[in-house]
């Protein structure tokens, strides 16, 4: 099967989970319950959708497959920036309670940081990627033990809320910020439009694509720039999720079998949004909200990673 | 003609390469010998914009490699780096294919896959071309990425080590198609090389540094010379004509 009727197969799976996540056992209230439900597929879509392209780039820019975005420290920053607001403002605030207010603090404060790093990195002439993925890792690292610290400090009661953040949970989406993030995203995308081209030639590294005629640093500091407002969105939205990347692309890259972007990128979206979409569907019938969507995805992607560690292991 | 005018490296303290003043003619096979360490990978990725350099000028018919559009560049000048580790799932056909971004930007015409199939058969990789890279042996493997600067179609070809790892027969074919590609399409070629008696036999010029410095420069039978060679190697290398060509004992 080439990868592109496997495209279209996946579009289906994801189409047919959406319609059954809105109308399974659709009974009561139901003028209240189909918003609500067709508002958390819409922010699956967007959050799944965002981290999986965003990997899927991230990969290429660094031409490592094992790499997500989350070594950029933007994870641990919206930890660091829940915490440091329950913090001060305490877990009753208008800052916390307000979901808008809170995301659009989080959303703006990734975003700066994303772009005051890169610039302060690029500034130089040894534009190293590494070295800003390092950068990253030890910032990310420090954000981490920043928020433990803190969460020592607080009220048991507030550090059992500032806990609830850690984990991505789609259980209660604001309508308005899936709006708002739609208009993100579209407008990133849209900015992305002219690089596209680029990320078939830069899969094959960094000589290849110099050699090739793409302006190396240019392209990479921009879609570097995409890549993090898209993950800033995700996160914001519905919480630190970025391990999801990690295991889409990588199902993706072993099911399509081919280099072309294009396919790869639909391809990871689309799995994404099946691992969320079930996984959410697992969390509310099966778990009765017992659990949130991270922690099943994380669980399966682990034991997915082992599978793989052992099956490498074996060619060897 | 590309031409290098006072041009110095370092990376850190350590200088690597030295005042290097060199002009390379068109329609000819220059090749850099020297020791490892010498800065032949490091010149090589210079005149290839791949690298930056600390000081001197560095033009290609007269545009300078650093301040020109790299897409205008891609089309005068293709590199190939001595490893290609590239772990993606392409064959042969495709990974020629991307000879012809810089023209086609990603959508190729009728003109472009014409290139392609040109390139494919004068690397005569028809047989394979549609086999990934990842199932192919190093010499094919070296063969498919020559076939792909051959595709992206320019005056001047650098190539980084291109017989490493390969065995004679295909090291003596791979020099033979870079011979043609002189000879019968006007080409340009620089190569780094370690091996000399290869050197000796195919290129027109040689041009040998040690020390980030050039040695000496010139016809390849200048620079293939008992006193030239010992300086550069530190070893007294025998050298024999055999059917006019120069060839070093250093067994």
């Amino acid at each position: 099967m080439g990868y592109k009727s496997k495209t279209i197969i996946l579009a289906i799976i994801s189409v047919s989970l959406a319609l059954l996540y809105v109308f399974y056992d659709l009974t009561g209230n139901i003028d209240y319950i189909l918003p609500r439900r067709i508002m958390k597929v819409g922010a699956i879509i967007l959050t799944g959708g965002a981290i999986a392209f965003a990997t899927v780039v991230f990969m290429t820019i660094t031409n490592n497959r094992i790499l997500t975005p989350s070594v950029l420290g933007l994870d641990s920053l919206y930890m660091l920036i829940q915490t440091v607001i329950i913090f001060i403002f305490g877990a009753n605030s208008i800052v916390m309670m307000n979901s808008g207010l809170n995301y659009l603090i989080s959303i703006s404060a990734m975003i700066l940081f994303s772009l005051v790093l890169y610039r302060f990195l690029f500034r130089g002439e040894g534009n190293n990627i590494y070295f800003l993925l390092l950068v990253g890792m030890i910032l990310g690292t420090f954000f981490g033990s920043f928020t433990d610290f803190m969460q020592v400090l607080i009220d048991p009661n507030e550090f059992g809320i500032a806990q609830d953040r850690m984990f991505a949970s789609i259980n209660n989406v604001d309508r308005n910020l899936v709006y708002i993030s739609i208009l993100i995203i579209a407008l990133v995308l849209l900015y992305f439009k002219r690089f596209y081209k680029y990320l078939d030639v830069l899969a094959l590294g960094k000589d290849d694509a110099i050699n090739l005629g793409v302006p190396f640093d240019y392209v990479v500091k921009r879609l570097l720039i995409v890549v993090a407002i898209l993950i800033s969105v995700a996160t914001a939205l519905i919480g630190p999720i970025t391990f999801l990347g990690l295991l889409v692309v990588n199902v993706a890259y072993e099911l399509m079998k081919t280099y072309r972007h294009f396919y790869i990128i639909l391809g990871s979206v689309f799995i994404s949004i099946i691992a969320l979409l079930g996984g959410q569907f697992l969390v509310e019938k099966v778990f009765t909200f017992s659990t949130t969507v991270s922690v099943i995805i994380n669980f399966i992607g682990g034991v997915y990673f082992i599978y793989l560690l052992l099956k490498e292991n074996k060619s060897w | 003609m590309v031409d290098l005018k006072n041009v110095f490296k370092s990376f850190g303290s350590r200088q690597i390469i030295e005042d290097v003043s060199l002009k390379i003619k068109k329609g000819t096979i220059t090749s850099f010998i020297g020791p490892n360490g010498a800065g032949k990978s490091t010149l090589i990725s210079m005149i290839s914009r791949l690298i930056a350099k600390d000081d001197g000028d560095i033009t290609i018919d007269g545009k300078d490699v650093f301040k020109t559009k790299n897409n205008e560049l891609a089309k005068k000048i293709s590199i190939l780096k001595q490893s290609n580790t590239i772990n993606l799932k392409l064959t042969v056909r495709e990974l020629v294919s991307f000879g012809r971004f810089p023209y086609s930007q990603g959508k190729l015409k009728k003109e472009d896959w014409e290139k392609v199939d040109e390139a494919i058969a004068y690397l005569e990789l028809e047989e394979i071309q549609d086999k990934f890279l990842d199932q192919l042996s190093g010499g094919q493997r070296q063969r498919a990425h020559i076939a792909m600067t051959v595709a992206q179609d320019t005056e001047y070809i650098l190539l980084d080590e291109p017989l490493n790892n390969l065995d004679m027969r295909h090291a003596s074919q791979i020099m033979k198609t870079l011979r043609r590609l002189v000879d019968e399409m006007g080409k340009t070629i620089v190569i780094v090389i370690h091996d000399i008696n290869f050197a000796s036999c195919y290129s027109d010029h040689i041009v040998a540094l040690k020390d980030g410095k050039i040695v000496k420069q010139g016809r390849a039978c200048d620079v293939i010379d008992r006193c030239v060679l010992k300086e550069i190697y530190d070893m007294d290398i025998d050298i024999r004509e055999i059917d006019s060509q120069r060839i070093c004992f250093y067994y």
